[in-house]
């Protein structure tokens, strides 16, 4: 099945990881691929792990990726790419949100959030597949950190190389209308990185 | 025209496509999108029932009228749906009736993962199971054919990955049969024994024996010959694993229709194939049945009965090769549990009840307020399953009172939805039976847990218009409760909680406290809201971390207590549990 990719989103409820697999599988859709995308949110809407799989080529079957076979994993909050490490596969591409997300078991001491995240994804995966992005900050500087699900859908279109999808429309269609020109500059500075 | 569906929303569109025209449910993961999707479209009633039972028997008499309806569910619903079901599979249906109930293998968000194919099999019904969100169109479509024309209602199963994954679906026209004449007739509609009597063989000799021909003949089940090593009998999602894992591989027989199994198709395949494997989730449905025929296979000596199949386990049971894993790491992301949300109007509540935890038995029930058993609320003793707080607890109580052990006062915990879905006959029984039990309904306004749907105490219906809304106080005291033994309280104020919990525990005769606020999540709440802080003077804050028993994730340990100006809607309950006067409030 190597005509097939595999796109792995991990984030935490509430950071819009739903609504850009949305995004990106319709845009597979318009050009022509089969598609099959899997969400787990179920209990933890709210602070809770939340993972996408998206699933595209000729002929899909299975909506759910395997270990060793992600072609690249985008991490929403840093920490949460440790959890799927394990799913991409040799050479794929790691995107990493800076943003630092911290669940309730660290806030009240039961567990600790880890030091040096980003250099053991460098040392594990090796640098040249790690791609590490403010887009908290960038989201920031455009109003509004709610948009920042586009900064980093942006930036897996122009890692991935995936310019031949008119994204910016399915972007329109896809947020509220007073919404739609933050989030079409939010894609571009994703773009830019 | 082409787009991507969830299984879910593609079960509702095919429901339209089909001509249905009543639809009830009771939300419940993973299930409750189905009726969300299906009230927008236009031309059909859709409803939230109280709970499963009356969705099942809605549905039945939207059906007797010759109108084609369903019902959805979760899993365990039908458990409570099993009365009406039960009895309506006696019956002659006039307008198709299909009741969809997911399944959750690896129970994600249940208490167990029973598998609900054996209701059609206990119920003499078809059964029908989708492989992926096209299917879930096409079978809808043809469950509605199947019930009109055998005369029977249709099981619809699916699990958690066909519901919630998306797939590319072709949407085509709603085609609504006219909804067929009504003509009263005892010995289709009126089971009483005389007339049950001559229905059963009736069932048993006609209805599954059409449908057995039907399952050997129809295209929902279907044989894909290739290499003829391997042999695979599937269904379900579990069909998209082995075609993931073996492709031409191994030859397939694919069943869409389950009950009853085509065995006629399978005595075929199975001679053609050298090997033959039953691959399906949860238990071993087909497999069983299978090996009654004679016919010799390999299942769940191999594949197991718990949790959720995948392409890598299947690679791994049936190739003996473990997908490899490529990049390892030690360390490790933290846990992320769900918890109660930062302003949720449980947490107040909970956290006095925490104080009474050496000298109390406290019974829960199924919603957000599960969530009390954690860390560090730890909160409940039990939860069986919706509506058994309250009986729990006065069952509870009985045998307290047979042992003469007077250490542990019962208090069961419930939400207002739950409450209208089963918690009711609780009450009125444990005031029938004079039960010494305290029964808190945390009312939130809301169906929370499965994602804000109204409910008949909200004031709205499923499509938002205005309904009568329950009065949850008059409906106690009309249950019986006396009007001394009842007190609403805001659970944002702990000291009035506090007092509440006294007289409840204190309490000798059946006792209700109501908790009332609306739901921190709610679009009004959070729009009113919004500017309403708490924020930590750092000179006072002397790090106790008290305010940390609230199992608040706003509040954040640090050298000292900061609170996330993000997350925080100004509830209060961290300031009115800080020693110190540390926690202020803002923006007011």
């Amino acid at each position: 099945m190597s005509n097939i990719k595999n796109i792995f989103l991990v984030g935490v409820g509430g950071q819009g990881t739903i609504l850009t697999s949305k995004i990106l599988s319709k845009g597979f859709v318009e050009n022509g691929y089969d598609v099959k995308m899997a969400e787990i949110h179920g209990m933890s809407q709210r602070g809770g792990s939340v993972t996408t799989q998206i699933r595209y080529g000729e002929k899909v079957y299975s909506p759910v990726i395997e270990k060793g076979s992600a072609d690249i994993i985008v991490a929403f909050e840093k920490s949460e790419a440790l959890r799927f490490l394990d799913y991409l596969k040799e050479d794929g591409i790691l995107v990493i949100n800076t943003q630092e997300i911290y669940p309730v078991t660290v806030n009240i001491g039961a567990s600790k959030y880890p030091n040096n995240i980003i250099e053991e994804y460098d040392k594990v995966v090796g640098k040249k597949n790690v791609n590490v992005i403010d887009a908290y900050k960038i989201a920031g500087e455009l109003g509004n950190i709610k948009c920042m699900n586009i900064v980093l859908l942006g930036a897996l279109v122009k890692m991935f190389k995936l310019e031949n999808i008119n994204w910016k429309q399915i972007i329109k269609d896809s947020v509220p209308e007073k919404a739609i020109e933050m989030n079409i500059n939010a894609f571009d500075k994703g773009y830019e990185i | 025209m082409k787009t991507l569906m969830t299984g879910n929303e593609a079960i509702a569109r095919g429901a339209y496509e089909a001509g249905v025209t009543v639809a009830s449910a009771y939300p419940g993961t993973p299930s409750t999108e189905i009726m969300e999707n299906f009230s927008k479209y236009k031309g059909a009633h859709s409803e939230w029932a109280v709970n499963e039972k009356v969705a099942c028997e809605v549905a039945a008499g939207a059906s007797i009228r010759g109108a084609r309806a369903f019902c959805a569910m979760k899993h365990v619903g039908l458990n409570v749906a099993a009365d009406g079901f039960m009895s309506y599979s006696y019956h002659v249906t006039n307008g198709g009736f299909v009741l969809v109930t997911a399944d959750e293998p690896n129970m994600f968000s249940s208490q167990n993962e029973q598998d609900n194919r054996y209701y059609a099999l206990f119920g003499k019904t078809a059964l029908i199971e989708p492989s992926d969100s096209q299917e879930c169109i096409d079978f809808m479509k043809e469950a509605f054919n199947i019930s009109e024309k055998f005369e029977t209602p249709v099981v619809f199963r699916i699990t958690t990955r066909i519901c919630h994954s998306k797939s590319r679906v072709n949407l085509e026209e709603r085609v609504v049969p006219p909804i067929k004449e009504y003509v009263k007739d005892p010995s289709k509609n009126l089971m009483l024994p005389a007339i049950s009597r001559l229905r059963h063989p009736k069932i048993e000799n006609i209805r599954l024996a059409g449908l057995k021909e039907y399952s050997n003949n129809c295209s929902l089940n279907r044989i894909e010959m290739n290499k003829t090593k391997i042999g695979i009998i599937t269904s379900g999602v579990s069909y998209q694993y082995c075609k993931e894992v073996m492709g031409d591989n191994a030859s397939y027989l694919k069943i869409g229709f389950l009950n009853p199994l085509p065995d006629t198709m399978i005595k075929d395949f199975a001679s053609k194939v050298e090997k033959l494997y039953i691959i399906e989730e949860s238990d071993p449905f087909i497999e069983e049945q299978v090996r009654a025929m004679g016919i010799s296979c390999i299942g769940k000596d191999l594949f197991p009965i718990c949790g959720e199949f995948s392409p890598a386990l299947i690679r791994e049971l049936l190739l003996g090769k473990k997908q490899v894993s490529t990049y390892q790491t030690q360390m490790q992301a933290p846990s992320r549990p769900p918890v109660l949300c930062a302003g949720c109007p449980h947490r107040g509540l909970f956290f006095e009840l925490g104080k009474y935890k050496d000298k109390a038995f406290f019974s829960g029930d199924i919603g957000c307020y599960t969530l009390g058993a954690a860390s560090p609320l730890n909160a409940l003793d039990t939860t069986i399953c919706m509506g058994a707080s309250i009986t729990g607890a006065h069952g509870f109580t009985k045998a307290n009172e047979i042992a003469n052990d007077t250490s542990k006062k019962a208090f069961a915990i419930i939400g207002d939805s739950t409450f209208f879905h089963s918690g009711i006959t609780g009450l009125i029984n444990s005031v029938y039976n004079n039960s010494s039990i305290t029964t808190i309904i945390l009312d939130n306004s809301i169906t929370a847990m499965t994602g804000h749907q109204e409910n008949p105490g909200t004031g709205k219906n499923i499509t938002g218009a205005p309904a009568p809304a329950v009065d949850l106080v008059q409906l106690c005291y009309a249950c019986g409760i006396k009007k001394e033994n009842l007190i609403v309280v805001d659970p944002y104020d702990l000291a009035a909680t506090k007092e509440a919990i006294k007289k409840g525990y204190e309490a000798t005769e059946p006792f209700v406290i109501i908790t009332k606020r609306p739901c921190a999540l709610l679009k009004p709440v959070i729009k009113q809201r919004a500017k309403v802080k708490a924020v930590v003077n750092a000179d006072k804050c002397r790090s106790c971390k008290m305010c940390l028993k609230s199992g608040c994730p706003a509040l954040i340990l640090g050298e000292k207590i900061s609170i996330d100006q993000n997350s925080c809607n100004g509830c209060g309950v961290c300031i009115q549990i800080c020693p110190f006067d540390a926690i202020e409030r803002i923006g007011e």
